[in-house]
């Protein structure tokens, strides 16, 4: 597929290397001529230096034989502009990033529609969403929803003395009343697809499907339950944090955020719902986040615009026994770093942007016999989960599992059909109108029959 | 420096070159020529190489930076050369290693240099055929380049393969023609495959037999010269003289135009700065040179035809970097008047397009190099001047002007280099301007020299051979991957 990144930040750079990743042709745009020459030494994609804007650069970088524009600029006036001449000159679809919360309310989708883009990027609220998400089942490190929030993909770590530690995949369905599947195990640097003979270590970090209505419970009868937690402290105000307390103090939790500029705190002042409580101060000083209840909240999340200051914050909140730490790491080198020494719940929202751009660019591919729903990538990008829509000339259907013979890296982890989600065993099938979720690790998939040997 | 992904990428090199090899092989086998086994154990020793060193060395990261590019590409081009070189001493159609490795260098790099007399390569032609024939395909094959032959046919292509790419590809700046580094190198070898194979039918139809059609038409493509007869091109008709000044021509321009062109992009394909000016030049230097002709008696030209032929080929091969000499045999480049000799001199140093199979400075860098001399001059008379350098219709920034001038800089280092070098050669009748041409003309990829020369480099000894073999890789590669690549610092673990 063709497809143009106008703005090569962080969002941007987080894009081109997961799309260059699934072999398409990119044309990346940016006005800065030393990110240009960066950006053509490290991927393989055709790098200009121009406004985005600008018809001339529009025209240079074949915009009318585009499938795909992605506009993720510094500003959201550009991206809406350039996906608006882009959509005029010929781009089949076009994608803008638009933070700014004046946008993102009501008047989002007249803006979308009157300019005829086809899908509106908000990274904060994305990362917002999928932390509450974690924040509602704290004892896993990592929460995926897929077939609209029916079936959940948790990602959990063993930790020594639990159910999970030394018991095989086999032993566990036994012991656990709720349906399951175990679809990857991540040791050391390997990733595995296991089998029911597969025992679970010490440190391993597992990817379980479950039914999203069963999650909670499935959870208890594995011992791996923790106290929903109900108070939460947001370190830095940012527009994630904003969108977080929203959807938070929404829910009845209690929010805390702690801001150090005074502007900003007076702006979400204005904002902020009445449920949450805004603390002017320093975040990183000890001090105040003793004051403010550091020892006996359920939950801190980092979400300043500082990596290292994130990271930091957060082993300190872990020595101080907060049963639930996150951090917004961006960099991906320091996401590695800082879960190598112990930090298990890292989120980062331009992977998470990637991701959701991805999964929209094999969405795209509808020629195929199914159609790509959803993609979330695990185990830091060694595997990945799909979620595909059967057409009626899928080689998989009417088949039971036992029957097909799948790649030995693919494993199927749920099936929905209508308002049933299953949770398969060997026995099921795979029918005409399903949505089914598969995980695979190293390959990238298109197309389901490509998890047939 | 990632030593496994450069001795990998080696083994791949070395299993291509095995491939190419077996070209001649057959050649030879149809012909029942006896070259054909020294032919046979140079495909089976690179085919062993490379195998060893792309399994016994498996890559542990893929991460590559220009370093290690610059690495790979300088390697790549050594091991084609001194492996390519194998069979010309294995038949003892070239005893001595140096010669062959020279003969090679020449081929591979397109210079077109020969240590061959104009006798022996007669008389090869009657009883080596295949031989000749890899000599020349070495030219087409160096033309495009190894690595990009690579880069199109391998698959699973890494990001970073911009780095190696643009170690090799000639010119000031590198521009991907579409966003995958693979993609563009298919198109630029489907390019190149199908101006090659127009050129074969158009001699084969101008009354060239079949197999000096394929051999100049390689000559022709990669811009380098290696001719099958003593007089070079000089015994054909005139059509097939004309058909090849044209396509010399042709391969000294930048590749990206004709895909633009086969785009329907006439207009920005013809907005091309570069091209015009490379047309002008040689619009005005074959005239000068006519008339140069028209007024001084030489034997062998009798009419007006005559005269236009021989300066607008001898003016294509020069600034195309080809070589060849439309010079019939008992004359050289010699005879031709001073004002003729001193043009072609110059062109010499100019070379094609960039983005084009020829050698020199290339078109695009005389030409910034020109206007940041211009820029100079008008900082003296006005102190204050904020005027941009302008180019191909975008600000040129002084990055790029200062990088040419450094580029210009070392080249005359390595050229004054080289001719110092050339002059502790004792060998008979060389003279300043047998030497001063020989080792411009092989940096610059052309061939012929003025002098004793212009029949030849087998008057050289071996250092000298040596020198020069050196000088045209280094001449191909645009001086930093030989160079990086023999500096100790590249190489010690710091």
């Amino acid at each position: 597929m063709r497809i143009i990144v106008a703005g090569c930040g962080k969002v941007g750079k987080a894009i081109i290397d997961s799309m260059t990743k699934d072999q398409h042709d990119i044309t990346a745009i940016d006005n800065d001529p030393a990110v240009i020459e960066e950006i053509s030494n490290m991927y393989d994609v055709m790098a200009v230096c121009g406004s985005a804007t600008s018809r001339e650069m529009l025209l240079s970088a074949r915009v009318s034989k585009a499938d795909l524009f992605i506009a993720v600029t510094e500003s959201d006036e550009v991206n809406m502009l350039s996906c608006f001449l882009a959509g005029r000159m010929g781009a089949k679809h076009t994608v803008a990033r638009i933070r700014e919360t004046d946008y993102n309310e009501d008047g989002l989708d007249f803006i979308i529609n009157e300019l005829g883009i086809s899908m509106a990027l908000n990274p904060e609220r994305t990362t917002a969403e999928t932390l509450f998400d974690w924040l509602k089942l704290p004892s896993a490190v990592s929460v995926d929803n897929f077939a609209g929030k029916k079936i959940q993909l948790l990602e959990l770590i063993v930790r020594r003395g639990s159910t999970l530690c030394d018991s095989s995949v086999m032993d566990l369905r036994k012991k656990c009343p709720i349906e399951f599947v175990v679809c990857a195990v991540q040791r050391g640097e390997a990733v595995h697809v296991p089998m029911g003979t597969f025992v679970l270590k010490e440190g391993d970090k597992v990817a379980f499907m479950v039914k999203r209505a069963e999650a909670h419970k499935f959870l208890k009868s594995i011992g791996a339950v923790q106290k929903q937690g109900r108070d939460v402290i947001i370190l830095g105000g940012s527009t994630t944090a904003y969108y977080l307390a929203k959807l938070l103090a929404g829910n009845g939790f209690f929010v805390k955020i702690i801001e150090r500029n005074e502007e900003r705190c007076a702006d979400l002042a204005e904002i902020l719902p009445s449920g949450a409580t805004l603390i002017h101060g320093d975040g990183m000083n000890h001090d105040l986040l003793m004051e403010e209840g550091i020892k006996s909240t359920d939950a801190f999340v980092a979400l300043t615009g500082t990596d290292e200051e994130n990271i930091l914050i957060c082993f300190y909140a872990g020595s101080q026994e907060v049963p639930k730490v996150i951090a917004k790491v961006n960099q991906g080198e320091l996401a590695d770093l800082a879960e190598k020494l112990g930090l298990d719940s890292i989120v980062s929202p331009r992977k998470l942007v990637a991701d959701s751009l991805q999964r929209y660019a094999r969405a795209l591919n509808n020629t195929l016999s199914s159609k790509v729903e959803t993609i979330y990538s695990l185990m830091d990008e060694h595997a990945e989960a799909l979620e595909f829509k059967v057409l009626s000339d899928c080689k998989l259907i009417d088949k039971s599992l036992k029957e097909l013979r799948l790649k030995s890296n693919v494993i199927v982890g749920g099936i929905i059909r209508g308002k049933e989600t299953i949770i398969p065993s060997g026995d099921d099938k795979i029918l005409e109108g399903d949505s089914v979720i598969v995980v695979s690790t190293d390959a990238k998939l298109y197309d389901l029959s490509e998890v047939l040997r | 420096m990632n030593y496994r992904v450069i001795f990998n990428t080696i083994g791949k090199i070395a299993i291509i070159l095995a491939i190419l090899l077996v070209i001649p092989t057959v050649l030879a086998a149809c012909l029942a020529e006896s070259s054909w086994w020294a032919l046979l154990t140079t495909v089976g020793i690179s085919l062993v190489i490379g195998l060893v060193l792309t399994f016994a060395v498996r890559p542990k990261t893929k991460a590559i930076f220009s370093k290690e590019g610059l690495v790979i590409v300088a390697l790549s081009w050594l091991y084609v050369s001194a492996i390519g070189a194998l069979p010309f001493v294995i038949s003892r159609v070239i005893p001595n290693y140096i010669d062959a490795f020279f003969e090679m260098c020449s081929g591979f790099s397109t210079t077109g240099a020969t240590i061959l007399s104009g006798d022996r390569i007669d008389e090869l032609y009657g009883t080596h055929k295949a031989l000749l024939f890899w000599r020349s395909f070495t030219h087409w094959i160096g033309g495009m380049g190894v690595i990009v032959f690579l880069m199109a046919f391998e698959s699973g292509s890494s990001n970073r393969g911009m780095h190696v790419l643009r170690a090799e590809m000639p010119g000031p700046t590198v521009d991907k023609i579409v966003p995958r580094a693979r993609s563009t190198a298919q198109i630029l070898y489907l390019l190149y495959i199908g101006f090659t194979a127009v050129e074969i039918v158009a001699l084969r139809i101008a009354g060239m037999p079949t197999y000096d059609s394929f051999v100049h038409a390689f000559g022709t493509a990669g811009t380098g010269g290696f001719g099958v007869r003593a007089d070079s091109i000089a015994s054909y008709n005139a059509a097939c003289q004309w058909i090849i000044a044209v396509f010399m021509i042709l391969f000294g321009i930048n590749f990206n135009l004709y895909y633009l062109w086969i785009l329907r992009k006439f207009k920005s394909a013809f907005k091309s700065q570069e091209l015009w000016i490379f047309v002008g030049i040689i619009i005005v230097s074959s005239t000068v040179i006519s008339v140069d002709l028209a007024l001084s008696n030489l034997t062998f030209v009798s009419n007006a035809h005559d005269v236009v032929r021989h300066s607008v080929f001898q003016v294509a091969s020069f600034i195309s970097t080809t070589g060849y000499s439309s010079i019939p045999a008992g004359a050289d480049i010699n005879a031709f008047p001073l004002l003729s000799k001193g043009i072609l001199f110059l062109l010499m140093f100019i070379g094609g397009c960039a983005g084009s199979t020829g050698g020199g400075l290339k078109v695009s860098r005389v030409a910034l190099l020109c206007l940041a001399v211009r820029k100079e001059l008008r900082r003296v008379v006005h102190p204050r001047n904020a005027n941009a350098v302008k180019f191909e219709g975008k600000t040129v920034s002084d990055e790029t002007l200062n990088g040419v001038a450094r580029y210009f800089g070392l080249y005359m280092l390595i050229l004054a280099a080289t001719f110092l070098l050339l002059c502790i050669d004792k060998g008979e009748n060389l003279t300043v301007e047998s030497n001063l041409t020989a080792a411009v003309s092989c940096i610059n990829n052309i061939g012929p020299a003025y002098g004793v020369v212009a029949s030849g480099y087998y008057m050289y000894n071996w250092f000298s051979k040596l020198i020069l073999s050196f000088a045209m890789l280094i001449g191909r590669l645009e001086i930093y991957p030989i160079i990086l690549t023999f500096a100790p610092s590249t190489w010690i673990r710091r």
